[in-house]
């Protein structure tokens, strides 16, 4: 009985490994494989997806490339990176054995600098989407990316919450060993006092969701900003906690924030949220519509949005980096990555989020705007304040 | 330093977390105590009553869902026993041991499959998620209410232990898992009704819990199941009075802790007051002598 048991067992998982394995389809026309390398659970898992989301629009837009008088089908490969530093080589490691051509991603730089190696070492080019860190690119020159950096987001920052807000004395949250939030807190700080104010600083372990001490950590310490530009999942608990304590200074992050989680926690909720972003939904009306109107139509796509059709910077950001890998696989005028790689640091491109062009140091883009953004707690959206720019 | 200058919030946060740790503490030290088993599922039990809470919530008035949520919830515990533990009553402990930590990641996969990966809201408990003011400090009303309702629940489980019939037989599975059985005792049933109360607990907690800390993620329960793990071996794995003891003592000292400026240390020092503990006492605080009988 039970031996027969444990064969039925071993005979079913035996079955389902077999359905895993029988999902490739061969077709007629030459193809040209994106890798997809973005989180789609874990900490990071709702700004990968919305990220993600920007990438297959993008592609049901054009599902087709012409590279040197040849047109092929584009065929995106995704992979979840599970927003952990330890996966994420072996998701890249996937895509390298899927023969990407060129790859787009991370959210979320620590899994960004993770997997950069492991595309280095496969000579495939990365084109970094959000991933904000200068860590991602410096050192790898297989590593791009088309958006600001945290020192100039930190700065933006720091002289938002001084010079507009009019704050001296500033709370600053990151976690533990996140690249991330690490990153652009230290940058924030750096900053912050050379503007002449002053930081408390502090870091929360990973897996912690009790963030009462340190919003009255804030509190005590007469703090006249929170500054956490940590993952949305944290957020959402660090909003919460400072509503039911009553804060009233306001918080402030960067753009892992500028999401509809965050908007989601805040709405009918007494506190005030700035973050500072990529693309102010908006900016572009034509690109607005068609994407609401693509969300609003499959089920799982709204669901991936967060369940409402708000246009989150990440997934316009999604968008143009696929239009710009296809620019530089049309300028390579070939699939081959190595060729892909030398045409990427010349490649230009003009999309929703303004022109992207590389500089020749690092192959990050150079960009100096942040758009600004509030959140309106009675409707539950964002109000785009004056954008900055420096330099 | 803000402790020393403010003590009041961190005293609050931590003796309300203090109060949903112990509630998960028991269920840890009850199992061990019959079954000598570390139910390493259990902190999954609790990350899937909060995960039960949010998508029966979402379809049903709440004065509906939170006792569903205790029954499943209950069910669950019982489910996971009978088939994942129960098959392997006379199996080597380690074998068991190895069957809960299966247990715990088929619960965290399922929970990863059916959200997606993505944090989800819990629901706002009318009342117990209101925002009040105690002596200056502003918090929510559940962290009142949780060390009132943990004490209460701990004085119903010791008395139901000391005075029913059910409750002599759990004391006498505990003393001695045998000789008990020779006596005529339903072993299976008593293990059972552990089981039930030890997730029950867990729900409890779960729903406390997660009205203070508002998102459920499928790794959710695995820091507050370790602490709680901690908790009970503090107190004494096997005491109910030292699981309750111990939870309040680590969920006070992690917020002195961090109200005191080493925010990042804050874990840290959960694990290293357990490896202090069975250092100087290996039976933990009201741990019984060892009465290992080879």
């Amino acid at each position: 009985m039970k031996k027969a048991l444990a064969l039925i067992l071993c005979v079913c998982m035996a079955l389902s490994l077999a359905a895993c394995g029988g999902g490739s389809s061969a077709s007629g026309s030459k193809t040209v494989t994106i890798g997809v390398f973005e989180p789609a659970s874990g900490d990071n898992g709702a700004g990968g997806k919305q990220e993600t989301l920007g990438v297959q629009y993008a592609n049901s837009v054009q599902p087709t490339v012409d590279i040197g008088g040849e047109t092929y089908n584009v065929v995106v490969k995704y992979v979840d990176n599970e927003s952990s530093n330890d996966k994420a080589s072996s998701a890249a490691a996937e895509l390298v054995n899927a023969g990407c051509s060129v790859v787009l991603g991370s959210y979320g730089s620590g899994v960004s600098i993770a997997g950069g190696p492991t595309f280095e070492n496969a000579g495939i080019p990365v084109v970094g989407i959000t991933c904000t860190n200068p860590a991602v690119t410096e050192g790898n020159s297989y590593y791009f990316r088309i958006c600001f950096l945290d020192p100039f987001q930190g700065t933006v920052l720091a002289n938002y919450a001084f010079n507009k807000l009019g704050v001296t004395k500033a709370y600053c949250l990151n976690k533990l060993g996140d690249d991330y939030s690490g990153g652009l807190v230290n940058y924030f700080i750096e900053a912050f006092e050379k503007l002449g104010g002053e930081c408390v600083h502090e870091e929360f372990p990973d897996g912690n969701s009790d963030f009462t001490s340190y919003v009255a950590n804030a509190k005590a310490a007469g703090c006249g900003v929170f500054f956490s530009p940590v993952s949305t999942e944290a957020a959402q608990l660090i909003i919460d906690q400072a509503v039911a304590q009553g804060v009233t200074f306001p918080l402030l992050a960067g753009d892992t924030w500028d999401s509809n989680v965050i908007l989601q926690a805040a709405q009918g909720k007494n506190v005030n949220i700035t973050v500072t972003t990529f693309y102010p939904e908006g900016a572009d009306a034509a690109f607005d519509t068609n994407i609401k109107a693509w969300i609003n139509g499959d089920a799982t796509n709204k669901a991936n949005n967060g369940g409402d059709d708000t246009v989150a910077a990440v997934t316009a950001m999604g968008y143009d980096a696929y239009f710009f890998a296809l620019a530089a696989m049309q300028k390579a005028g070939s699939t081959d990555p190595a060729k892909i790689m030398e045409a990427l640091w010349s490649t230009e491109y003009t999309g929703v989020t303004g022109p992207i062009a590389l500089d020749q140091t690092n192959g990050d883009a150079i960009r100096n705007t942040a758009y600004v953004k509030q959140v309106d707690t009675a409707s539950g959206s964002w109000i785009a304040l004056d954008p900055v720019t420096i330099g | 330093m803000q402790f020393l200058q403010t003590p009041l919030p961190y005293l609050l946060a931590g003796i309300s977390v203090g109060g949903q740790y112990a509630l998960i503490a028991i269920g840890y030290t009850m199992v061990y105590g019959i079954l000598r088993l570390i139910n390493f599922a259990h902190g999954d039990v609790f990350m899937v009553a909060g995960m039960f809470m949010v998508f029966l919530s979402a379809s049903l008035p709440l004065g509906l869902a939170i006792p569903l949520v205790l029954v499943i919830t209950v069910l669950l515990g019982f489910l996971i026993e009978r088939a994942a533990y129960k098959p392997l009553r006379d199996a080597p402990r380690m074998s068991v041991m190895i069957s809960a930590i299966g247990v715990s990641y088929l619960l965290q996969n399922c929970a990863l499959y059916f959200t997606g990966g993505l944090a989800k809201v819990f629901p706002q408990i009318p009342w117990i998620s209101d925002t009040v003011e105690v002596f200056g400090a502003v918090t929510k009303r559940v962290t009142l209410i949780t060390p009132v309702l943990t004490v209460a629940l701990v004085i119903a489980l010791v008395l139901f232990i000391r005075h029913t019939k059910i409750g002599m037989a759990m004391r006498a599975v505990a003393k001695d898992f045998e000789t008990s059985r020779l006596m005529g005792i339903k072993v299976n049933s008593v293990i059972s009704a552990t089981f039930i109360i030890g997730s029950f607990l867990a729900a409890v907690g779960s729903l406390l819990y997660f009205t203070n800390y508002a998102s459920v993620t499928p790794t959710s329960g695995g820091m507050p199941g370790l602490k709680c793990f901690v908790a009970a071996v503090f107190g004494g794995i096997g005491s109910i009075p030292g699981a309750v003891i111990g939870a309040f003592i680590i969920g006070i000292c992690e917020n002195i802790i961090k109200g005191m400026g080493w925010t990042t240390f804050s874990d840290a020092f959960t694990f290293a007051l357990l490896i202090v503990i069975l250092l100087v006492k290996p039976t933990g605080l009201f741990g019984e002598k060892a009465t290992d009988k080879v």
